[in-house]
């Protein structure tokens, strides 16, 4: 069977079928690919995300249990090869099980505040006048706290858990991605292909689908992926204050928490959770950086 | 003494005694205001278009010039309804645009517009042929039908479908472009096209091209134009009538060939003669246009024209001159040119029209 979109957009002449260009989004990906930087960025965050996609199989043993004998090893101990924590429990176990919550805290934020702060600020975009001016001004109430004092205050009124770090994470992040949506929906708005689709008399909801949409998720989602290492540094924030993962469950924030105290004991060893943040937040910089680039050019 | 109000009857009736009006349009106004102050509040208003009548015949090509800024483009939006208007009605073949018998979808079937930018008005993330049909979906047609008529159309722009279907905006040349707007205005089947300055970023052959193809479509469909432009040369040569502006209100209407060889405002004269000739015999002497047009935000009392005339009476600052035939089919605001004004009741200098010409 003919797959239905194919058949929609098929043209009646059959003879003179119309070459199609290449898409928007081939292009961004053909010009994405020729960034190295970008490319490596995008490799090591790759790498990561299988190591703790994969953490059962991969770490050789159990995060959760150690010898207190075995405490505070150095790197290349035999047996541990990144060293033990503070119980003794082994740091590469550890960091590869910590990826899976770490990454979780830092996505899954920006993607839920995505969402809502993207249609909050395309609402408040296309809509204009006084619409805009009342969501907008509830938007920069929020927006008028530090990121880090809100997400610690939410938190702190919510209860300590993971779920709640989630959720005051997501509410940090909806008012700059709205504020983002609301000015390239505003910028976008006045432009001659919008009018000129109100001048067909469409209805706004399909202007919006049709026309604003697809010119207006790209930039906002280039700011988001940039969001994502804060909402990382933040939530090793929350972990670190007790807010958010709470142990003995490896979450890089937490381990580097733990781990302050055995600073001058093995200093390598403490550093290694926040090198792990370190990697994941410059890397999604750098890959949303490329992006940036590779979807600016017209070509 | 107050002049008569005749404006609103005498444009109310058809100038050209030939057609019969499509599109009429009374006391249109829009002033925007400009916000500022410490509640943002509107301090000031733009006076872009102000008590604009006019009508535009059935089949004919209505041109429109005037300076920058003048409210060629406001005048545009509002007849597409693209911005609301202060005060003013529009009538569509007899129906009020907005009534029950012409809804606003309705009468957006039936007159559509071309932009200056062929770029900006076309969405970049779609194909030519998803942003022609667009339009017609919007109307329930199919997506097939839809694109099948689009293809019809594009080759009838002089664009083989199957090579500029599938393609983006910004593969194609700046004339392509204004090709595929002009493809996408004709996909309701209108009525009125309006053409806001939608030659004047092109080169001059390419601007010849599309020309000719206006006037043929113009032809094959029965449209009737309204086209913007501040190329008077262009102006001349495709439309039946003129209108010009000046600061947002009509200072002249007329048959065309009429109106460029016997102005009757100054203005008229002034922007004809500021404008370049091929002939070096009918280069004027006449003075072009002294200074910028004044500010519409605080547009000058009386005649609005009284700043820049070369030949003004005092009262000419006090009192508006109203919209007035001078003979048929031809108006003009001028107190010159109203024997009752009391323009003529003091003495000397008075401009003769032919002289303005030149
Ligand atoms: N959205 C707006 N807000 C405020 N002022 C506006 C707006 N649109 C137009 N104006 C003002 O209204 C006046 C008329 O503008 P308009 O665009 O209609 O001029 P125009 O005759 O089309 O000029 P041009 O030949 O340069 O295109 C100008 O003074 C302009 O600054
Ligand atoms: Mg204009």
């Amino acid at each position: 069977m003919v797959d239905a979109t194919q058949t929609a957009t098929a043209p009646l002449d059959p003879v003179a079928a119309p070459v199609r260009s290449e898409g928007y989004w081939r292009s961004v990906w053909r010009r994405l690919r020729r960034d190295k930087v970008a490319m490596t960025a995008g490799g090591v965050l790759l790498f990561i995300l299988s190591l703790a996609v994969f953490a059962p199989w991969i770490a050789p043993q159990d995060p959760l249990h150690g010898t207190m004998l075995m405490r505070l090893r150095p790197i290349g101990t035999e047996g541990h090869i990144l060293g033990t924590d503070e119980l003794g429990r082994d740091m590469l176990s550890r960091l590869i099980w910590g990826g899976r919550l770490s990454l979780l805290m830092g996505v899954t934020p920006v993607i839920f505040a995505f969402f809502i702060g993207s249609a909050i600020g395309i609402t408040a975009g296309y809509a204009g006048g006084i619409v805009n001016t009342l969501i907008m001004r509830t938007v920069d109430v929020f927006y008028a706290f530090p990121s880090v004092l809100l997400a610690v205050a939410l938190s702190g009124a919510l209860g300590a858990g993971l779920g709640n770090a989630l959720l005051s994470l997501t509410v940090v992040f909806i008012p700059p991605i709205a504020r983002v949506a609301e000015s390239v929906t505003t910028r976008l708005r006045s432009s001659d292909f919008i009018e000129a689709a109100r001048a067909s008399g469409a209805s706004a909801l399909t202007i919006v689908r049709v026309h604003v949409l697809g010119n207006v998720l790209g930039p906002i989602f280039v700011y988001a992926t940039s969001l994502i290492a804060v909402s990382m540094i933040l939530a090793s924030g929350l972990s670190f204050l007790g807010l958010g993962v709470r142990p003995p469950n490896p979450e890089w924030g937490l381990m580097l928490n733990t781990l302050r105290t055995a600073i001058y004991v093995q200093p390598w060893v403490a550093a290694l959770p926040g090198m792990m943040i370190f990697a994941v937040s410059i890397s999604f910089n750098l890959l949303s950086d490329g992006l940036r680039s590779a979807m600016e050019v017209r070509a | 003494m107050s002049p008569p109000d005749t404006s609103r009857a005498d444009s109310a009736r058809p100038l050209n005694g030939a057609g019969e009006a499509l599109l009429t349009v009374r006391g249109l106004k829009k002033y925007f205001p400009i916000r500022g102050g410490i509640l943002n509040r509107a301090v000031k208003r733009v006076h872009a278009v102000d008590d604009v009548d006019l009508e535009v015949m059935r089949g004919e090509t209505l041109g429109v010039v005037g300076e920058s800024g003048c409210g060629k483009s406001t005048t545009a939006r509002l007849l597409m309804e693209l911005i609301e208007p202060d005060e003013g009605e529009l009538i569509f073949d007899g129906c009020k645009v907005g009534s029950r018998e012409l809804p606003l979808k309705e009468y957006r079937r039936q007159v559509q517009m071309v932009f200056q930018d062929s770029y900006s008005s076309l969405n970049p993330r779609l194909t030519i042929e998803d942003s022609i049909a667009f339009g017609a979906q919007v109307h329930g047609t199919p997506k097939r039908e839809a694109l099948a008529r689009t293809h019809d159309l594009l080759a009838r722009v002089g664009l083989d479908p199957a090579r500029f279907a599938g393609r983006y905006p910004h593969e194609l040349s700046g004339g392509q472009r204004q090709r595929v707007n002009i493809a996408r205005a004709l996909a309701l089947r209108p009525r009125v096209i309006i053409l806001d300055e939608a030659v004047s970023a092109l080169d001059k052959s390419v601007e010849a091209q599309v020309l000719n193809l206006l006037t043929d479509l113009k032809a094959e469909f029965g449209l009737t134009y309204v086209f913007i432009s501040h190329d008077l040369n262009v102006v001349r040569f495709v439309s039946d009538r003129v209108l010009v502006m000046y600061l947002g209100k009509v200072v002249e209407l007329g048959e065309a060939e009429r109106v460029y060889t016997h102005p009757q405002h100054p203005y008229t004269a002034a922007l004809l003669s500021s404008m370049p000739s091929m002939d070096p015999d009918h280069r004027t002497e006449e003075p072009p246009l002294a200074g910028d047009p004044p500010n519409p935000i605080d547009p000058p009392t009386g005649c609005r024209f009284h700043t820049r005339c070369p030949s003004i009476r005092p009262f000419c600052a006090t009192r508006e001159p109203p919209l007035a035939d001078v003979e048929r089919d031809h108006a003009v605001a001028c107190h010159a040119r109203v024997p009752a004004s009391g323009y003529h009741d003091d003495a000397a200098a008075v401009p003769d029209p032919e002289k303005i010409t030149a």
